[in-house]
């Protein structure tokens, strides 16, 4: 909403000649109550204006008299004083005619600077004197366009005839605007009268209340004007008026300038009058051409919902189709209008009209809201019903559009109003416990004061005990609560005088929320395995996750959450996996990274519902009848690709590419530091992962996720270069079993004896199974186990490996001998031989 | 027979002798040298020794004090030389030893946290210390929670302060803002007092451009008890805000409006880039807004299961990427999911 403070000035005290300073206290004032004040346009002020809307060495004046041209027959010359004398301007002007005098001009002297008329782009021209065919031009008398008030040039602009002969034009037309960002309970000022309503509240100063003017003097309306209400819960309230014998044309300047300074273009002066006044008090207006309207005895209106397949040509010349929610304005011939909208084409006020009929009405704002977003048609009007419009600003908005035409369009008001008026606007009242400002602010507010303030934003007030009986003025929809009278309070108080405490209120029983700090840990102990934390988006697509196959078959989207409106393909569905996002990250990365190790804490969303039930009233009944939700488990991603380390002078050889055992390493530091026990890895087959290189993590029987190196073929489908190694692993499972309790064992009392064992087996053999069955021989003594050595290769024969490990061996209660450490390795190797055909490797 | 004199003459330049070879000796190996010349079984200072028996009897205790101290003084002067010349030696190998120190030490591979998950736990540890507790909720959510119960019924026109997305279910869609969240933990502890913060993911139909994504995390707060008000509310956030931003800077609430709290507020800081005199950041205000807040209307409360005659709560709302925009001066927010680690890195 766009407030140009001479207008505002109408309807509250406001100093006439208002400064930056005291213009940036306004808007201060305005911001801090909630009327946020996102700018403040100054227009035609050298100070803080701009300088080329500053209009220097413009002046206000006076046409003395109007001469031909003695050589051009399309130019006159003007004689006008500006408060210098009598000087002469040639011009071609068509509004400036041989023998017209008396009226009021925008004077630019030489070395002003004007818009350029004639120039494609905006740009500015100095005025200069000129010899035009023989006569000198000494001033220019300029056009709106030339002043840079509108693109109009077809005319010279006249000034109101009040205006005083050399008073700078600066001074008449410079201008304060606040542009104002409203939230949605702010209907109320949507309007120049709302605003001026706030303005005085919080300054204390007079609200001017308006006058509306009514001077009917036409035969009666009624027989001429039938109004019908057919969906009273669509519009509450229709009123009407009729004027006729207008005569369209272009409104007045200073009407022309406020719609343009307010964001709105001119059209003509009634169309002009609806939306003035909508600006000025807040209600939308409809001018119908009154002929084109159709009934028998005199014309008939009919508010209802638009039948199946019902279409309208609206204004803008589309035609469109028509729901049955939607109410429309209708004559006996069909739609006219959809209502609070956008008016029809067929009785579009033209230059040919003479008869107007003048819709104010109330219509309900959630229909009209729907109606206005299902034909993508949001306008002036509808931004304010959907908002809300309170069905007694109808009447008074009438009226003085009514009268507006009657003065400005040479129209006679017909005596009397349409008034259809099926639901009436409650009357709000509520008992108001002065005590419950201290309970929700924390200040304590007298009773007396609380009235007062209330009484200042027109509440009317009276006292009831302790309590106060609280009526709400018409114009405010949005109190229903005593919490609203509490704001209301608060912001004529200004927050900054409410206190700042520290809760005095009851600590809650502090718990911990074990989940989240487990995940937190996750975080901590990836990042000092060298990884960074990304996030990717949630919303992914189709064809993203079928990157994740070889042949980029696209997943089934059944398996898959869409969005109903998605922004883009890309953006489309709800991921099920988080390592399309991983790769796409690392294949970025690579691109200025040598080494990328990423990971990613999130969740995956799948369409099983098996989350909680949501939705009801609160309590047990919540459960009941109420669908679970889609679940949203969290996993974890990780992703490595690139050296071992970052490059570095020390590299005297460069380090391995990392590797499936780097990526295994990680993920079996995270699950130990976690404590979880009993877990494992067996190989595994993902579609996404080298067949040969891929594991399943195996938290005791369950399957916790997958890791391995990717497959060629879904690493070109990433554009990935480099070996990727990835793993997605289920976050949930691994928290749940998170050992939270550390067991402490005692430190060794008696020394360990070490021995080295290298065995030579089939290659098919795991190392975990050689592993398994030296502990198995091993017993209690064998404390630790380290695989140190891995070989194949001469001269180890073909089809088999050679596996070095060495044995901390270690008793409780001696220490060991050597002999007792020989005996030991000895049945190890023979339990070795026995049970995989091991060969002891000298 | 060998007079006493002659042996005090032997012993006097088998000093002098003996120190000039020490002196002379430049290592280690020269100084072993010394010692046998001088002190082995056959040594200079050893065979001095022999000559005890040809010296008249009652000469030879002192020709023997003699000769001790000859022996002591060598081995005094061998052991000073040997640890000069061990120094020396140490020098020089340290001197082999230098090393540029100017040369980059070895990486460290240390990951980072996302700087959406450092200031998020900034946040938790802040409020933490003011006895908020973190939960979880939901990110789908239904209509209902994300809007019904918040006191927005449907076509409400503040539901444009939110666009949705949708999901292709009937009712369900992506939380468009954590308040949600306030719902679920009244409901779960009610009628106990609270003191939550709920973090996560939100979801907003917008077009993704430098100021605006259609992806963010937000933290709600919520407090709800038998005594809590806005001058509690100014507290906490004013005390959030010093210890985020910092005691230095200025801060302003204004009344503003959100369906879920009334009163509603916003609290502004001065600009961090222009000190509140004005600049495109601030929009020319001089303030910028860092959360939204308010008292629980009575209508949620009511439907988190708190009676509004009885129980009073605050709640509010804040982005941490909007936090760290304002604090480093980011002007991109899309940088937060781009994951560029040369982004990443610096946080």
């Amino acid at each position: 909403m766009r407030v140009p403070l001479s207008w505002l000035r109408e309807y509250v005290e406001l100093p006439t000649d208002i400064t930056t300073g005291e213009a940036r206290l306004l808007a201060d004032r305005l911001t801090l109550a909630g009327l946020e004040v996102a700018k403040i346009e100054h227009i035609g002020a050298t100070e803080g204006g701009q300088p080329a809307l500053a209009w220097e060495g413009i002046y206000v004046g006076e046409v003395l008299e109007v001469k031909p041209h003695p050589n051009a027959d399309k130019l006159v010359i003007a004689v006008v004083d500006y408060g210098k004398g009598p000087v002469e301007s040639v011009t071609g002007a068509p509004n400036i005619k041989i023998g017209d005098r008396g009226f009021k001009v925008a004077v630019a002297e030489p070395g002003a600077r004007i818009v350029d008329a004639y120039a494609l782009e905006p740009q500015l021209i100095k005025v200069k004197p000129a010899n035009l065919r023989g006569v000198r031009s000494e001033v220019v008398l300029c056009s709106e366009k030339e002043l840079g008030l509108s693109e109009d040039h077809s005319g010279v602009l006249i000034l109101d005839q009040e205006a005083e002969v050399g008073r700078p034009l600066a001074e008449l037309l410079s201008e304060v605007v606040l542009e104002l960002d409203l939230t949605p309970n702010l209907a109320r000022c949507f309007s120049i009268i709302g605003v001026a309503r706030e303005v005085a509240a919080l300054t204390g100063k007079r609200f001017k209340t308006p006058e509306v003017g009514w001077r009917p003097s036409g035969p009666a309306i009624f027989g001429q004007v039938e109004v019908e209400i057919q969906d009273p819960d669509l519009c509450t309230r229709y009123t009407a008026a009729l004027i006729k014998g207008v005569k369209p044309g272009p409104s007045p300047f200073w009407m022309r300038r406020r719609l343009t300074l307010s964001g709105m273009r001119p059209i003509n002066n009634i169309v002009d009058i609806t939306n003035y006044v909508m600006l000025e008090w807040g209600q939308p207006l409809h001018a119908f051409d009154y002929d084109k309207l159709h009934g028998l005895d005199g014309k008939r209106i009919i508010v209802r919902r638009a039948g199946a397949g019902e279409r309208i040509i609206t204004l803008d010349g589309v035609e469109r189709a028509l729901t049955e929610e939607m109410l429309l304005i209708a004559d006996p011939e069909g739609p006219i209008a959809i209502a609070g909208v956008m008016g029809g084409l067929e009785s579009e006020v033209t230059e040919a009209t003479r008869a107007v009929l003048l819709e104010s009405a109330s219509f309900s704002n959630t229909n009209n809201r729907r109606t206005a977003q299902a034909l993508k048609l949001m306008s002036e009007a509808s931004a304010r019903f959907g908002r809300g419009v309170p069905p007694e600003l109808t009447i008074p908005a009438l009226k003085r559009a009514a009268q507006l035409m009657s003065e400005l369009a040479g129209g006679e008001i017909a005596s009397g109003i349409i008034d259809v008026y099926p639901v009436r606007q409650p009357e709000i009242e509520l008992e108001f416990d002065p005590k419950e400002v201290e309970r929700l602010l924390g200040l304590e507010v007298s009773q007396e004061e609380v009235i007062e303030l209330l009484e200042q934003l027109e509440f009317s007030c009276r006292p009831q005990g302790r309590l106060i009986q609280v009526k709400v003025p018409w114009h405010r929809l949005d109190i229903s609560y005593p919490a609203d009278l509490v704001e209301e309070v608060a912001r004529l108080i200004g927050y900054d005088k409410i206190p700042t405490t520290l809760m005095a209120d009851t600590l809650p029983r502090q718990q911990r929320e074990r989940t989240l700090e487990l995940e937190e840990q996750v975080r901590d102990l990836l990042v000092g395995c060298g990884l960074t934390e990304v996030i990717t988006y949630s919303l992914t697509s189709l064809e993203s996750a079928a990157k994740l196959e070889p042949q980029r078959r696209e997943p089934s989207p059944e398996d898959y959450l869409h969005i109903a409106n998605p922004l883009t393909r890309e953006r489309s569905v709800l991921r099920r996996s988080l390592l399309p996002g991983l790769l796409e990250t690392v294949a970025e990365n690579l691109k200025h990274h040598e080494r990328v190790a990423i990971f990613e804490l999130g969740r995956v969303y799948l369409p099983s519902r098996g989350g909680p039930p949501r939705g009801g009233a609160p309590g047990p009944a919540l459960q009941q009848g109420k669908e679970a939700c889609p679940l949203e488990p969290r996993r974890l991603g990780l992703a490595l690709a690139g050296p071992r380390s970052e490059p570095s002078w020390s590299w005297h050889e460069k380090p391995g590419t990392m590797d499936f055992f780097d990526l295994k390493g990680i993920i079996e530091e995270l699950l130990r530091r976690m404590g979880l026990a009993g877990f494992r890895f067996i190989k595994a087959e993902g579609p996404f992962l080298h067949p040969g290189r891929a594991a399943t993590l195996l938290l005791g029987e369950e399957e916790a996720g997958l890791l391995g190196e990717l497959h060629p073929q879904v690493r070109e489908n990433f554009e990935l270069e480099e070996p990727t190694l990835v793993a997605e692993l289920d976050l949930e499972a691994i928290l749940a079993r998170a050992g939270l309790v550390r067991r402490y064992e005692p430190l060794p009392q008696f020394p360990a004896v070490l021995r080295d064992l290298a065995v030579v087996v089939d290659e098919a053999i795991s190392a975990e199974r050689v592993a398994q069955a030296i502990k198995a021989a091993g017993g209690e003594l064998l404390r630790e186990l380290i695989l140190f050595d891995l070989y194949q290769g001469p001269p180890i024969p073909e089809g088999k490996k050679s596996l070095a490990f060495r044995l901390r061996l270690q008793a409780e209660d001696r220490t060991l001998t050597d002999e007792e450490a020989d005996r030991l390795r000895l049945r190890i190797e023979a339990h070795l031989a026995e049970e995989l055909g091991a060969e002891l490797r000298k | 027979m060998v007079q006493i004199e002659e042996l005090k003459q032997r012993v006097q330049a088998l000093a002098e002798e003996g120190r000039k070879r020490l002196e002379e000796a430049a290592s280690l190996e020269d100084c072993e040298a010394a010692r046998v010349a001088f002190l082995g079984r056959k040594g200079r200072i050893t065979e001095l020794f022999q000559l005890l028996p040809q010296l008249p009897p009652e000469a030879r205790p002192e020709a023997g004090k003699l000769i001790n101290s000859l022996k002591e003084q060598f081995q005094a002067e061998l052991n000073r030389r040997l640890s000069e010349i061990k120094a020396q030696e140490v020098e020089k190998r340290l001197q082999k030893e230098t090393v540029d120190v100017t040369l980059p030490g070895r990486p460290v591979a240390l990951g980072r946290l996302h700087p959406s998950t450092q200031v998020l736990r900034e946040i938790y540890r802040i409020f933490s210390g003011m006895g908020f507790q973190v939960f979880e909720s939901p990110e789908i959510e239904t209509d209902e929670y994300n809007f019904q119960f918040l006191n927005i019924p449907p076509d409400h026109p503040a539901r444009d302060m939110w666009s949705t997305f949708y999901l292709a279910e009937p009712g369900l869609l992506l939380r468009t803002h954590t308040s949600p969240g306030q719902i679920h933990v009244m409901r779960r502890f009610a009628p106990e007092p609270i003191r939550a913060i709920l973090p996560g993911k939100c979801y907003r139909y917008e077009q993704v451009t430098a100021r605006s994504e259609m992806m963010f995390h937000q933290v709600e707060g919520l407090a709800v008890g038998r005594h809590i008000t806005m001058a509690d509310l100014k507290g906490v956030l004013t005390e959030f805000a010093h210890q985020m931003f910092g005691k230095e800077r200025r801060y302003r609430f204004r009344a503003s409006y959100f369906p879920f709290t009334e009163p509603s507020l916003e609290m502004d800081m001065d600009c961090i880039l222009c000190g509140g005199r004005g600049c495109r950041v601030c929009k020319h205000t001089g303030w910028v807004e860092i959360l939204g807040a308010g008292m629980v209307h009575p209508v949620v409360l009511r439907n988190g299961g708190y009676d509004p005659g009885e129980f009073t709560g605050f709640a509010f709302g804040m982005g941490p990427e909007r936090i760290l925009m304002l604090k480093y001066n980011i002007d991109d927010i899309r940088l937060f999911f781009e994951n560029d680690l040369r982004f990443l890195e610096q946080f």
